[in-house]
């Protein structure tokens, strides 16, 4: 997402935004003062658009726009090491989570293929109730279109007899897509939302 | 005997297989039964608590359910992502406000559940020292490195074992293999790239890469691990790594349950060491008749 | 009695959540209240002469004030009704506003509760006896506890007055944390220079008398009149013979003793004279290091001492001292920051504390001054320095800003450049805290005219790579992620309440807060004083402070002491327990209860024994009057029926 050097506080100010990130995550979130550690710790810094300090304070000043449709939130890969060293005890990895969860349900991922990703591990999970990882690859391969991710390992992994080709099906797979359908109900009618938001652009799970 | 029940995840089932078979036979080694939970599901991993935390909390909990009616009092699961969506559940339907809809889908509560990684069940249910008395083919003069990755004891107050920031429960197994381990390894909860395998190859490379440099760097043979990501990552990628870094690791990733199976005199087939995308034949050689320690760590490493 | 009740509106601090003119209309309603009113600001001059003036005209006997805390103005009120003929203690206070005003917007309950709370006040005064107290006489002498600066500038100055002081300090020399500095910021000038003389000082001044190694054990009385014992720890030497020649310790075998002086960086000998200037010079074994002591053969000391000081068999003694008012002056501590794991937590040899990077700058330091790391005593080239170690950070429970590491930093790297100019540092800092005089002009110094390269933003882990360190940080002024290759990294770990504090406090009868700091009696208005009469307070042990402050709080403190002992005689408080000898019935109870020991036996004629209060020990706790099974010991301004009466007034 493009920054952009001025800010106009009142204007771009959405105080709702902070009470939702604060309660949806549990976090206090006036206690950051902005130290950087969290930044520091993070082994992903380097790929941020903002650095999780700067989501931080974009947050205290109720940027939901640029939060929303950053890219960090989707390259965070909660790994903890933020929350471990945060000197105010903000769980802060959590509250990356919740913008995760707030960004798709607003339809602003800025990643639509790491959306794609877990899309489709989800499908296959309500499918067959397991992850089923040699049928997961191809179909995000395809939806991505990057077909070549990872065709290098296939050999290898083939010799290994590493690979599996047919599904492990759990027997209560109804229950499982039940448990689905009830999420996306909830989700839904809590929201007062009209229509279910599809997974990405690809079909729903 | 210990009864335990066992929710593998589907790694286990696919790509680390071995880290499945490893670990049955190490726990019945050690006399500990290992009761796999009937018919469980995936725990819904980073997707589903990205989606919706009560998807991942119900998804983890079905299983949880389903070991508590089969009267168990312990879930081992030996991914700690798994262990993390377990965790979540556990406090799911303990927050008063979302108990009602976790019962709800989950069809029971979950309450009373110690749940645990393998390694805080060898660790804490076997112990180095019962280990070290079990050891039948020591490792002596083999340098290992133990690599704990990011989730496994973060955040503290979730994993409510060893430490945060210097975990030591995996060296402690490791040297009472016979094996040494380096003083101060600084990256064993330094995330490997996770998931990003297949979206961000090049954060694998970059992360992954420089664990495995630092490794190297310290003398280690192999980097021993406690995590199905992980491993993939830093064993099954790391050619992808090599190419990205335009260097040339040759570094096998054991699981730990598979270098405990060694130890305690095991097949090395039998513990899956042949399905390592990076062969680790060189933890079979004999090193306990030469003196000592041959092979010492090289201590601290050039840049 | 005829009773006048006087509501404040305290400007709009009581008035603008409680309706004080019904409190006033509703007062006049009670029983033998014949007169009330309410008024801008009671305490001030006319709001007192509108009581004095009431008293005058309506012939009040009793008066109750409603207003702040009587914290805060009790004994205002008590000299007004007194100028105006009445016995002091026919006052009573009502506090509407810390209890009520302040801590609710509920305009119409507010007003419910003040009403309630005069209620009460008037209640308890028709209870209410005159009180007269006695006059007890002032022992003229003090007892400074802590010999670090603070404590020095205490005891020289009250002993420049003429005062005969008592000081005692656990560690074997005076100076505290001072005798380790380096240097001083802002002016550079040599802390053992500055501190030296006033050292020499205190061991030469004949009123004042040094109890090094020794603390305290127990402390009884009350202001004027406190009985102090003091345990003289086993030193293994004996002080009146030492002469500090030294020859024990250039001889002494045991080398690896623990060196604390320098923070863990050399190592001494069992028996050890820290630093040459120390005061008291005299030597200590430390038994946990001495062969001797070990059940080896040695006695190398005993052997060359020229004068026969050493004593292996010596033991703890206690001495007694009579003083009349005390300043703890107790000290710091420095924050332990292996709890930081991403630090290394003590692992990584050359990542070390403030403190002992001064002990590293000193020229009598473990290095000779020479700036060396301590894994392969290397001379480094690059060091960090990162703030805030325990301080500001509420995951260690320690959310305070320590107050003086932003400048020992500055002044640090300047002495770093001082010492090494080819060497480069950087400050990892969240603020600079620099308000004092010449203060911030310091710390731009050091980034404008000795090039220390600033960088706003926590570490977020310390790592060793080779033959460096990483410490990897933040730059949040950029956003960026950033690396420095450092050979030595220093900790500015913070400040922290001295290791006892919260057991030397007990024995004092003072406050202190949840980090173990003394309570001072108000944040401002008595900033040396404490809830005890007779105790104050000096330096670091009220709260984290700098040379300067501390000083000035030292000879604050003796102020308040000097006087204190210009009155030979104080006014005991009257408000004491009580015994009626004929409801007494000699269980002994409260002889038992008393905290003080103000309760002994007492023979009446006929060997009938009954319960004495001591009234100058009794510190009015009232725990004999709760215990009393019939109720004879009787607290005075709080006895049973005045407390009865209050809580019927509530129940009304």
């Amino acid at each position: 997402m493009e920054r952009t050097n001025t800010l106009s506080i009142q204007q771009s100010r959405d105080s709702d935004f902070i009470r939702e990130v604060e309660e949806a995550s549990g976090q206090n979130l006036s206690k950051c003062y902005q130290c950087g550690n969290c930044m520091a710790s993070c082994v992903y810094t380097f790929a941020y658009d903002y650095p999780v300090t700067q989501i931080m304070r974009l947050i205290q000043l109720g940027q939901k726009d640029t939060v929303l449709k950053s890219s960090a939130i989707w390259l965070c890969a909660n790994c903890q090491a933020c929350t471990t060293r945060c000197p105010n005890n903000i769980d802060v990895a959590q509250v990356m989570e919740t913008l995760r969860i707030m960004s798709r349900k607003e339809h602003t991922v800025s990643l639509p293929d790491i959306q794609a990703f877990y899309d489709e591990f989800l499908r296959s999970v309500k499918t067959f109730g397991r992850v089923f990882e040699t049928g997961l690859l191809p179909v995000y391969n395809m939806r991505a279109k990057k077909p070549f991710t990872d065709l290098d390992l296939a050999p290898r992994l083939l010799m290994k007899g590493k690979l599996t080709f047919f599904p492990a099906m759990v027997k209560q797979r109804k229950k499982i897509a039940e448990i689905f359908e009830v999420i996306k109900r909830d989700r839904f009618s809590k929201e007062g939302k009209a229509r279910p938001e599809p997974l990405s652009s690809q079909p729903d799970i | 005997m210990k009864r335990v029940a066992y929710y593998k995840g589907c790694s286990l089932e696919g790509l680390a297989a071995e880290y499945d078979r490893s670990t049955r036979m190490v726990c019945e080694a050690f006399g500990i039964e290992l009761v796999e939970i009937p018919d469980w599901n995936c725990c819904g991993s980073t997707p589903a608590h990205s989606y919706d935390p009560l998807l991942s909390a119900a998804l983890a909990g079905r299983n949880l359910a389903i070991a508590a009616d089969n009267g168990c009092d312990m879930v081992m699961s030996p991914c700690p992502g798994c262990l993390k969506s377990l965790k979540g559940a556990q406090e799911t339907c303990e927050d008063p406000a979302q108990r009602k809809a976790f019962v709800d889908l989950v069809g029971r509560d979950v309450d009373g559940l110690k749940t645990v990684s393998l390694l805080q069940l060898l660790y804490e249910e076997v112990g180095p020292q019962a280990l070290q008395k079990a050891v039948r083919r020591p490792l002596t003069g083999h340098v290992l490195v133990p690599y704990y990755g990011c989730l496994l004891t973060r955040p503290a107050e979730k994993a409510k074992f060893d430490d945060p920031e210097n975990p030591i429960s995996m060296d402690r197994l490791i040297e009472a293999t016979g094996a040494t381990v380096p003083r101060d390894f600084p990256y064993k909860t330094e995330c490997c790239g996770a998931t990003y395998g297949v979206t961000r190859n090049d954060f694998v490379g970059k992360l992954s890469g420089r664990i495995l440099d630092m490794s190297q760097g310290l003398g280690a043979e192999a980097i021993v691990v406690a995590c199905p990501l992980c491993q993939q990552n830093l064993d099954m990628r790391q050619d992808q790594i090599n190419k990205y870094s335009k260097s040339a690791f040759h570094l096998p990733v054991p699981y730990i349950s598979q270098v405990i199976g060694l130890a305690l005199g095991i097949e090395p087939k039998v513990l899956g060491l042949d399905k390592l995308c990076v062969p680790a034949d060189i933890l079979l050689e004999d090193r306990s008749g030469e003196d000592g320690q041959a092979r010492q760590p090289g201590g601290v490493a050039a840049g | 009695m005829r009773i006048g009740v006087f509501v404040c509106n305290c400007g709009t601090n009581i008035a603008g959540t409680v309706d004080t003119a019904k409190v006033a209309s509703e007062a006049l309603a009670f029983a033998d209240v014949v007169y009330a009113t309410n008024y801008m600001y009671t305490c001030s001059e006319p709001g007192q002469q509108e009581i004095q003036r009431a008293i005058g005209e309506y012939g009040l006997q009793g008066v109750v004030v409603a207003a702040c805390s009587p914290r805060m103005h009790e004994p205002t009120f008590r000299r007004a009704v007194e100028k105006a003929g009445l016995n002091k203690y026919m006052f009573e206070m009502a506090n509407i506003r810390e209890h009520v005003s302040w801590i609710g917007n509920d305009r119409e309950a507010n007003t419910r509760k003040a009403v309630d709370l005069v209620r009460m006040a008037v209640g308890k005064l028709r209870f209410n006896q005159p009180l007269f107290s006695s006059k007890m006489p002032v022992n003229k002498r003090l007892l400074v506890i802590g010999g670090g600066v603070a404590g020095i500038q205490a005891a020289l100055d009250c002993a420049d007055g003429g005062v005969d002081v008592v000081m005692v300090e656990r560690k074997q020399y005076i100076g505290g944390k001072m005798a380790q500095l380096d240097k001083t910021f802002p002016t550079i000038d040599c802390s053992s220079c500055i501190l030296g003389p006033k050292m020499v000082d205190v061991s030469q001044k004949e009123n004042i008398t040094l109890y090094a190694a020794s603390e305290i054990e127990s402390i009884s009385g009350y202001i004027g009149n406190f009985t102090v014992e003091i345990r003289k720890k086993t030193t293994y030497v004996n002080w009146d013979a030492c002469t500090g020649c030294g020859a024990c310790m250039e001889k002494c075998p045991a080398k690896k003793a623990e060196d604390y002086f320098n923070e863990g960086l050399g190592t001494a000998r069992a028996i050890n004279i820290p630093f040459p200037q120390a005061i008291p010079k005299k030597a200590v074994i430390d038994a946990q290091f001495c062969r001797q002591l070990n059940g080896k053969k040695c006695g190398v000391c005993a052997k060359i001492c020229p004068v026969k000081a050493i004593d292996f068999e010596m033991k703890d003694t206690i001495v007694t001292e009579k003083v009349g008012a005390i300043i703890a002056a107790t000290g710091y501590d420095l924050f332990d920051h292996s709890v930081y794991g991403e630090y290394g937590a003590g692992r990584l040899p050359d990542v070390i504390t403030g403190i002992q990077y001064e002990r590293i700058l000193s020229a009598s330091g473990p290095y000779g001054g020479h700036i060396r790391r301590p894994s392969d005593g290397k001379e480094p080239t690059e060091i960090v320095f990162i703030s805030c170690v325990g301080s500001r950070d509420q995951s260690v429970g320690r959310p305070y800003c320590s107050g003086v590491c932003c400048m020992y930093i500055a002044k640090q790297a300047i002495l770093t450049r001082d010492h090494l100019p080819e060497s480069n540092s950087y400050v990892f800092y969240m603020d600079i805290r620099a308000p004092g005089k010449n203060y911030d002009e310091f710390v731009r110094r050091a980034q404008e005219e000795y090039g220390v390269q600033y960088i706003r933003g926590r570490v977020g882990k310390i790592y060793q790579r080779g033959d460096r360190m990483v410490v990897q940080g933040a730059d949040t002024l950029l956003g960026v992620q950033v690396e420095v290759e450092a050979d030595l990294v220093v900790l500015a770990t913070g400040v922290e309440s001295s290791s006892g504090a919260g057991e030397l406090a007990e024995k004092l009868r003072i406050s202190y807060d949840q980090y173990g700091f003394y309570m001072e009696s108000h944040p401002k208005l008595r900033p040396v004083e404490t809830n005890t009469a007779g105790v104050y307070l000096a330096g670091a042990c009220q709260g984290p402070k700098d040379i300067p402050s501390s000083v000035a709080q030292g000879s604050a403190a003796a102020s308040k002491v000097q006087s204190l002992f210009a009155h030979d005689m104080i006014e005991t408080n009257p408000q004491v327990a009580l015994v009626n000898e004929r409801n007494c019935i000699a269980c002994g109870k409260c002889i038992q209860v008393c905290p003080f020991g103000a309760i002994q036996w007492k023979e009446l004629r006929g060997g009938i024994k009954k319960a004495e209060v001591l009234p100058s020990v009794c510190q009015g706790c009232g725990v004999c009057n709760a215990t009393c099974p019939p109720k004879a010991v009787q607290l005075q301004h709080a006895t049973d029926n005045q407390i009865l009466a209050e809580v019927n007034e509530l129940c009304a």
